[in-house]
């Protein structure tokens, strides 16, 4: 017979101080995976510019990345980017197996290196805008 | 017995598609931050540039794969997202079509912007 794992009722989330760190990372990746399906649309919508010119293009990417308010949304997606894909390969990982008696402790493993590349990318990510 | 938390169906293949385009989408999407913030910087973006890189069918294919893939991902994340918020019947067939169509859009504009960029498929 399979084991379960009694989550309780996920979606009821006034229950936030009764979660466990497996819930929260569920709350986290979805979360991000909202984020980075919106930015997608958006993307893109930003990018057909090209189809307007090379000009039109080259002006309204080169206009955005002079605000310094879209370089630090940019460094807010990176940040959804890199907790998505981290803790996505956690959950890749659970999926064939592997660590999930380690699932609390991968993660936070997650949660801190995402903060670490997060604020070693920060130079990169404001360097050439002025404030 | 185990209950099922799961939002796939029994006996679908949607969640093995969410799974393989996860493992593509891991590496490309770290590929394609590093090379468009470490390698070239945001703020240096021109057309011509994005054009010198999309010439190449190597890096134009695997951005309409990048395309279609994270597409598939997000859209399918957040249609399994609000079945396991409950959503049921008449609206979850209503909100089905809808991210199908969505989804379709956006590829089309997508390599539309990519043949743009590469003057047509770069062979």
């Amino acid at each position: 017979m399979s084991q379960s794992y009694n989550r309780g009722l996920i979606e009821d989330f006034s229950r936030w101080r009764e979660f466990s760190a497996g819930m929260w990372a569920w709350i986290f990746h979805k979360f991000t995976g909202w984020v980075l399906v919106g930015y997608l649309f958006t993307h893109i919508a930003v990018l057909s510019t090209a189809l307007s010119g090379a000009a039109a293009y080259t002006n309204t990417i080169q206009a955005l990345e002079s605000l310094l308010v879209v370089r630090i949304l940019e460094v807010g997606l990176l940040a959804v980017a890199v907790f998505h894909i981290l803790n996505g390969l956690r959950l890749l990982f659970v999926d064939l197996g592997v660590g999930l008696e380690a699932q609390d402790k991968s993660f936070y493993a997650s949660l801190i290196l995402t903060g670490v590349i997060v604020v070693a990318s920060v130079p990169t990510f404001l360097s050439g805008v002025s404030i | 017995m185990a209950e099922r938390y799961t939002s796939f169906e029994p006996g679908g293949r949607r969640w093995l598609w969410q799974r393989l385009t996860a493992a593509f989408l891991v590496v490309v999407l770290a590929f394609h931050f590093f090379l468009l913030h470490f390698v070239n910087h945001a703020d240096e973006v021109t057309f011509a540039l994005s054009q010198a890189r999309m010439e190449q069918l190597t890096y134009f294919s695997l951005m309409i794969l990048f395309l279609v893939t994270a597409t598939f991902h997000g859209v399918n994340g957040v249609y399994n997202a609000l079945v396991n918020q409950g959503l049921t019947g008449t609206r979850k067939t209503a909100v089905k079509a809808i991210l199908g169509l969505a989804s379709v859009l956006l590829i089309v504009q997508g390599v539309r912007t990519a043949l743009e960029w590469a003057g047509g498929v770069p062979i």
